[in-house]
């Protein structure tokens, strides 16, 4: 098996886990961190794809590389904002005032 | 067998061995401190793919910060967690187990089946690269062919830190967000806080700088300016702002507005939206990504910190 197809695999097996936290856990956070399993998942499948299309001056596609930079960064600001919100709802010293 | 076979296999098995310890762990700091572990082999799978740009941004945003976060809330929520009940039964959890492997199946079989001739950018993005005078392909791409993608972004962190801000109860308004550590008087932590500052902001501004030829960029240059400044907070050195202080406003929306001012500068003098004279392709790049520097080194920073802390909790030891 080569390097990308191994990566692609294992990729693949990161999405269904990461979509198993998402769905079955009962904790919100142990929810987003599943969330956060599947994206990276799936910004792996990307690499795999970028790897492929990699030509002889550059290791692999510099345009699904930028994307998934993005990406990491988007996928940040929503965890953020995700754990601003779960921290309100749970945190009681907050809901009194 | 070879030997990279051999290491290529096993940082794939950790990496799943990671993931489905975030899944499987008792508590969520365990799981939160597997995933932070879990982010670092990735990084390694991404440099094994010849992506150093994302491993490093891996290795910065997707572990360490993102680790942070997680490893505070797990510590806030902690008292909560026991309220959460037993989630789905036992034959539910088949079910969405079933579903889940079937997904996976799917996108292993569209990974096996991917066409022979890969469909690529990548002599093209190469072949235009030196109109833009930067070294760097993925720098190329995220500042002069998808700088629209990479402007838009930022207008995204700015907006994701509005959302968090605005999750301050009414009476928190204007006061600093509370991010002091109770640590104990022998506490090494104050003093990382004093020496590794100078060497990290150095570091930031490197990673920046040498992005343009070399592994690199705004997004982890920035990430790092944003992790030396978080170190400070935690440490009890300086406070947070307040979400009102007008230099730190100023300071996020300088990256998006001088992002904004070149594209319509753009408009004028190349013809088209974010399009860079050829001349002056380099000179432009950089001085979009100085400002893009301090808004990202803010935004990550404030994300992390949160909205706003009850009054007098954190301040006045200035």
């Amino acid at each position: 098996m080569t390097t990308v197809t191994l990566f692609g695999l294992c990729g693949s097996v990161l999405v269904g886990l990461g979509l198993y936290g998402l769905l079955t856990h009962p904790q919100p956070l142990r929810r987003l961190i599943g969330f956060n399993l599947m994206g990276s998942g799936i910004f792996l499948i990307f690499g795999v794809i970028a790897r492929r299309g990699g030509a002889a001056a550059v290791g692999a596609d510099p345009v699904p590389q930028a994307l998934v930079i993005t990406a990491i960064v988007v996928a940040f600001a929503a965890t953020a904002l995700v754990v601003a919100l779960l921290l309100r709802v749970f945190t009681p010293d907050q809901q009194s005032s | 067998m070879s030997l990279a076979y051999i290491l290529e296999t096993s940082l794939a098995g950790l990496v799943l061995g990671a993931a489905a310890w975030t899944i499987l762990a008792r508590n969520a700091f365990a799981a939160s401190v597997g995933f932070v572990s879990y982010g670092l082999l990735l990084a390694l799978v991404w440099v094994l793919l010849g992506a150093i740009d994302v491993a490093l941004t891996e290795v910065a945003i997707g572990s360490g910060l993102t680790g942070l976060l997680l490893l505070s809330a797990a510590a806030r929520l902690r008292g909560t967690e026991s309220q959460a009940g037993a989630g789905p039964g036992k034959p539910a959890r088949v079910l969405v187990a079933l579903c889940c492997a079937t997904i996976s199946a799917a996108l292993a079989f569209v990974v096996l089946s991917l066409p022979e001739a890969a469909p690529t950018l990548a002599p093209d993005a190469v072949a235009a690269l030196p109109a833009t005078g930067v070294g760097n392909p993925v720098t190329g791409v995220l500042m002069a062919f998808r700088a629209l993608d990479t402007l838009l972004e930022k207008a995204v962190l700015v907006l994701a830190l509005v959302g968090v801000w605005s999750l301050a109860p009414d009476g928190y308004w204007g006061e600093r967000p509370d991010l002091r550590l109770r640590l104990a008087d022998d506490s090494v932590l104050p003093f990382f806080a004093r020496t590794l500052p100078p060497l990290g902001v150095l570091l930031g501004i490197h990673l920046m700088w040498t992005g343009a030829d070399a592994p690199g960029g705004a997004f982890q240059g920035g990430t790092v300016l944003a992790a030396m400044w978080l170190i400070v907070m935690l440490a009890g050195l300086r406070d947070a702002p307040a979400s009102n202080a007008l230099w730190m406003r100023i300071g996020l929306i300088s990256g998006p507005m001088v992002f904004l001012a070149v594209g319509f500068i753009g408009l004028l003098t190349a013809g088209a939206f974010l399009a860079y004279p050829v001349d002056y392709a380099k000179p432009l790049i950089l001085l979009i990504e100085v400002p893009m520097l301090l808004t990202i080194a803010l935004a990550l920073g404030l994300l992390v910190a949160g909205p706003a802390g009850p009054p007098g909790s954190a301040g006045g030891t200035r």
